[in-house]
């Protein structure tokens, strides 16, 4: 795949280099600022709330147990 | 045969670098965030106790935060003197990557019930990476528009997430009636994990009045 990508790389090898490089951090970039914010609430693996707890409940009044 | 093992492989080892990215994101991208938005929501919050007590808000802590915004300041004096975090009023996933959020109508600071306090553990700056090494009698300070409460550490349990009790006025007793001024602080538990909830109490031991207008 990436023998590939490197034939279909127009130039000699410093220009193929620098299109590689630009190319990864393309990838890298879309990753970060699209895909990985999308994907990060779907496993929230770090998740400090209780579940089941009312958005709002009056104060004072207690909460009835789940 | 051989093109496919060789792509097999680079796929492997592209799958190994985008997730290493991944990690990453999540233990590093994710506070920078979260730096960002406490900044701005520490300057907005500290503009507008400056600028004085808002018209119709009554004695102290009745202020009435909206959802998102800064409502107090925590610091925890265990975790070295730079360490705070403004408490944002929410605790939906939104409210939580911007910082500590504080469980909308559970108790205020200082009030007779239970002022309770969600944070990230391991990602979006981890605010409560530490909390496990608390140690009753440790304190945890918050801030105010309108004096700072010191509570101090009482308990430290490990509970299922479904436990809501512990955000109760009086924790594991729905329905009773508060007459101590408590803190809950609660986070996932084992790191990097959301199989259960660490919850730490405090109650409250002191508190001062804002001396100036800052």
């Amino acid at each position: 795949m990436y023998a590939l990508i490197w034939r279909l790389l127009p130039g000699g090898w410093p220009m193929k280099t620098a299109v590689a490089a630009g190319l990864v951090l393309v990838a890298a970039a879309i990753l970060w600022y699209a895909v990985f914010p999308w994907v990060e609430p779907q496993i929230q693996f770090d998740h400090g709330v209780m579940n089941g707890t009312p958005a709002t409940t009056p104060p004072t009044s207690g909460k009835p147990a789940p | 045969m051989r093109v496919l093992i060789r792509g097999l492989g680079e796929l492997c080892i592209t799958a190994g670098l985008v997730l290493l990215l991944f990690v990453t994101y999540e233990l590093w991208g994710t506070g920078r965030y979260t730096h960002e938005q406490q900044d701005r929501l520490s300057k907005e919050m500290m503009r507008s106790w400056a600028s004085g007590r808002p018209a119709g808000a009554g004695k102290i802590t009745t202020e009435r935060v909206s959802l998102g915004k800064g409502l107090a300041m925590i610091r925890i004096p265990r975790f070295g003197s730079s360490y705070h975090y403004v408490v944002i009023e929410g605790v939906s996933l939104a409210d939580l990557r911007k910082g500590p959020g504080h469980y909308p109508g559970t108790q205020l600071p200082g009030e007779v019930g239970n002022f309770v306090v969600s944070g990230h553990r391991t990602t979006y700056s981890a605010p409560f990476n530490r909390v496990g090494e608390l140690k009753p009698g440790d304190e945890i300070d918050i801030d105010t528009r309108d004096g700072k409460y010191v509570y101090k550490v009482t308990e430290k349990q490990v509970v299922d997430p479904t436990d809501v009790q512990v955000t109760a006025p009086v924790p594991f007793h729905p329905g009773a009636r508060p007459s101590k001024r408590m803190i809950t602080l609660t986070t996932c538990h084992p790191m990097y994990s959301a199989a259960e909830r660490l919850i730490v109490f405090g109650q409250l031991s002191a508190e001062y009045p804002r001396v100036t207008g800052k």
